[in-house]
């Protein structure tokens, strides 16, 4: 179990992997994630199920290279093995009695709604999705994504391709153009998914987003994921890791998310070293 | 020929346990307690009075054969002594090092009644540890084939360790599921290594290897295969050891603040993910110069010594009541004590202070009186009007209780519960109210002890052994 099958890469840092695990991609449904190490020192760390293939018994991840553990993951390559792998954690998406769904993807987001997007469009529901990274080069899935979108807008920060500045510009346009959605699902960098959120709020439009911050277990026995939506505190892993984006504490969770960075930091360098001493 | 008479050592103190020294230990997290040497176990194993009708014994929640077994210590038959503590608990390195004794075995020693009781728990660890020191020559017998039946045990807690060793021994196939990616249950993600090295913790799963038990990691039950798709898959019974692992939290202003951990999440980073030991390894910890741990159990104990060897300078650990209520071990207390952790009792926390990028910067406390006793019988502590102070702290560690993961009773149906999620059983038998679904340690009774847990463990395997019987 646990082996690479395939292995792709779709932007620089970042890169796709289907594994093979016929348990998880058994029970894998959209918005679930699992939580994986690569080696005996390692840590756990959550990623999405971007996509599973129950016949050939796969999970595919889409990973961005931003710390010790993801670059050590990419460069694993096809026929290695991960180390642990558990899942599918998280609960899953609902995705019931949808009209007309706008979908917005920031970065590496595209990847991780992947897999709604899918499944919505299998359920007939009409998907406007706006995807949006800082350049064109970082634009992810574009071809795959859309068949299964009835119209697909482009984003990126310096204009190089499709609208010139956010997704939330994109998002604005489209609601005061009187297009009507039952829902909205914002998957990316949380300060876009709080833009969006705040704006949604505005037009009423119920918005569902992707809460990802520091796990350890993944089954909610270490409450370090935890965050406070509507007052209340849930964990992300069970009780999530989506919620309704008007009502998480953004704030709250951008700043947990930042506890560790020295040390994230320190782990970093000294990957970078010793890689540059080893080739 | 006539035994010489026997006369036993009536020194009224145990031998005292060799220790790492306090300003040495609270800077690695190496054992503590070192371990008898032969010499001394002989000495102190002098001490018990083999008595007719042992008290010790009625104790001990497993009935291990007390006086037997010391005999063969001060007879030199370390070996022998080892297997006799076998034959009712299999986990006697664990349980020597971590039981309870004092509320246990050693509280009913009729030596307790003058002076101190037999070192019943260390004379155990003796014998176990001299076992390893030999190879571990375990003398099981070797499974009749074909198996008698094939049984799923969920969690590799002691309750699940014991309850799948029990039934390997009576012949079955056991496969145990665990979540995480090392089995072990508290004993490898709670209880720190200067308690209880994570090597006597491998030894054991390794004997449950050569036992035949196959132990699946990386297994959420309730997700991956839910209770009943193990039945499908060919599982004649279930046994459910899951433990109690869901923490509660105060429910006070500051809680999400950097810095605040639940004691589950901060012993995790450090004993299951090896924090201490970062960057060596991967998962980092933050600790502050000062730490302040909620709770007065094992776990804020354990909480405190291990931020102390992090390097904070000044640990507290604040609990509500008086310390005759404290529910952890007094070896506990008193080996952080003797660490310098400074004890705030009768204070209850009422708010953790943040500044301005949400880190904690202190936690205000108030005084407590001790009022009229509550329905546990202990005397219920009221805050004192006036007393608010606050506690200078950058670290606020949560220890105050865990209960029951709800998931595998989310996906179970049928599977009663209690007010607090407890799996409802039969107790003798761990007999759920779903049949062929068995269940003990934590999550059955809430977060108790290791031996209750191994004692549960037990107890099911012989009522899944007599379930299967009559159903063959
Ligand atoms: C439910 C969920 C799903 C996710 N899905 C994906 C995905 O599909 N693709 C992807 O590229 N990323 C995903 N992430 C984020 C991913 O987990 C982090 O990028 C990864 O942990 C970084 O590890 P690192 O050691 O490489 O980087 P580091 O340098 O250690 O960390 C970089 C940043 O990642 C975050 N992070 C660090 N450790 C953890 C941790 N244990 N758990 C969660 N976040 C952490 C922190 O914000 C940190 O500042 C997801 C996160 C969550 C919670
Ligand atoms: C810090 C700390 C210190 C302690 N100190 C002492 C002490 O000194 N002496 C003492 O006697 N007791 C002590 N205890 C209590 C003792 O450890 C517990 O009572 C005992 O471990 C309970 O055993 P258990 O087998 O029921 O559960 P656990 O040890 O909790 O094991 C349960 C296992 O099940 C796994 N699991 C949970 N859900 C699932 C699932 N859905 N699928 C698969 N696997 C699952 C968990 O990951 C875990 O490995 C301490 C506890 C803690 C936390
Ligand atoms: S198992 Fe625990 S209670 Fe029983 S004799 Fe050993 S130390 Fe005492
Ligand atoms: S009660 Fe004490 S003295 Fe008597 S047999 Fe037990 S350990 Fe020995
Ligand atoms: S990651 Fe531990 S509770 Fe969610
Ligand atoms: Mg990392």
């Amino acid at each position: 179990v646990n082996r690479i099958v395939k292995k792709k890469v779709l932007a620089p840092a970042v890169k796709l992997i289907e594994v093979e695990n016929h348990l998880i991609a058994k029970k894998a449904q959209p918005g679930q994630f699992v939580i994986l190490r690569v080696h005996e020192k390692g840590e756990r760390i959550p990623l999405t199920i971007s996509d599973y293939d129950r016949e050939k018994g796969t999970v595919t991840i889409i990973f961005q290279e931003v710390g010790k553990t993801t670059t050590l993951l990419g460069r694993l390559e096809e026929g290695d093995r991960i180390l642990d792998l558990v899942g599918p954690l998280g609960k899953p998406t609902h995705l019931e009695g949808l009209q007309r769904v706008v979908v917005v993807g920031g970065g590496l987001g595209t990847a991780l709604v992947f897999s709604q997007v899918k499944e919505l469009h299998r359920r007939g529901t009409k998907v406007d999705c706006i995807i949006g990274a800082r350049n064109k080069d970082l634009i992810i899935l574009e071809e795959e994504i859309k068949p299964y979108c009835a119209n697909l807008y482009i984003a990126t920060d310096d204009g190089s391709k499709g609208h010139k500045g956010f997704v939330t510009d994109v998002l604005k346009r489209l609601l005061d153009e009187g297009n009507r959605y039952d829902r909205a699902i914002a998957v990316g960098p949380l300060i876009m998914m709080k833009v969006v959120s705040n704006l949604t709020r505005q037009y009423g439009l119920p918005t569902v987003v992707s809460m990802n911050p520091i796990m350890v277990d993944g089954t909610g026995m270490c409450g370090c994921c935890r965050l406070t939506v509507g007052g209340q505190t849930k964990f992300a892993c069970v009780d999530g890791p989506e919620f309704d984006g008007h009502l998480v504490d953004f704030d709250e969770v951008i700043k947990r998310t930042a506890m560790y960075r020295e040390e994230e930091k320190t782990a970093m360098e000294l990957l970078q070293r010793s890689l540059k001493e080893g080739v | 020929m006539a035994e010489p008479r026997r006369k036993p050592n009536l020194v009224k103190t145990k031998v005292p346990m060799p220790a790492q020294d306090p300003q040495v230990r609270i800077k690695n997290f190496d054992e503590v307690a070192l371990g008898y040497t032969p010499e001394q176990a002989v000495e102190e194993a002098r001490r018990c009075l083999r008595c007719k009708e042992p008290r010790c014994v009625q104790g001990c929640p497993v009935n291990v054969k007390i006086p037997e077994f010391i005999m063969l210590i001060e007879e030199g038959k370390f070996l022998e002594a080892y297997y006799k503590i076998l034959e009712t608990n299999n986990l006697p390195a664990i349980c020597g090092r971590v039981c309870p004794q004092e509320n246990q075995c050693e509280k009913h020693c009729l030596r307790g009644e003058k002076g101190e009781p037999v070192a019943i728990g260390r004379l155990e660890r003796f014998a176990a540890d001299y076992a390893a020191s030999c190879g571990e020559p375990r003398h099981e017998p070797t499974n009749p084939a074909p198996p008698k039946g094939k049984v799923a045990v969920v969690g590799s807690g002691p309750a699940g360790l014991t309850c799948a060793a029990d039934l390997a021994k009576m012949g079955y196939q056991v496969t145990v599921f665990e979540a995480f990616h090392t089995p072990g249950g508290v004993l490898v993600y709670g209880i720190p290594e200067f308690r209880l090295p994570k090597r006597v913790v491998q030894r054991e799963i390794d004997n449950l290897k050569k036992l035949g038990v196959e132990i699946q990691t990386n297994m959420v039950i309730g997700k991956i295969l839910s209770v009943d798709e193990l039945f499908s898959e060919g599982y004649d019974a279930i046994f459910i050891g899951t433990g109690a692992g869901l923490p509660q939290f105060l429910r006070i202003p500051g809680e999400n603040l950097n810095g605040v951990f639940s004691a589950n999440e901060f012993l995790t980073r450090i004993n299951l993910m090896r924090a201490y030991r970062f960057p060596e390894y991967d998962t980092p910890i933050k600790i502050g110069r000062r730490v302040a741990v909620i709770g007065g159990g094992n776990v804020a104990m354990d909480a405190a010594r291990c931020a102390l060897r992090l390097g904070a300078a000044k640990v507290y650990i604040v609990y509500r009541r008086s310390e005759e209520e404290m529910p952890a071990r007094r070896e506990e207390i008193h080996h952080a004590r003797e660490e310098g952790v400074e004890f705030k009792l009768l204070t209850n926390p009422v708010r953790i202070l943040g500044d301005d990028n949400g880190w904690v910067k202190g936690l205000e406390c108030v005084t407590m009186e001790l009022g009229e006793p509550d329905a546990s019988g202990r005397r219920r502590p009221v805050p004192k009007p006036g007393s608010e102070h606050c506690l200078e702290v950058e670290t606020v560690i949560i220890a105050i209780g865990t209960t029951p993961n709800p998931l595998i009773a989310n996906t179970t149906p049928g599977l009663e519960l209690t007010k607090f999620g407890g799996i409802v059983v039969d107790e003798a038998t761990g007999q759920t109210s779903r049949p062929g679904i068995f269940a003990g340690g934590d999550s059955v009774t809430g977060a108790a002890t290791v031996i209750l847990a191994m004692g549960a463990g037990k107890r099911a395997a012989k009522a899944i052994d007599a379930y299967l019987a009559a159903r063959r």
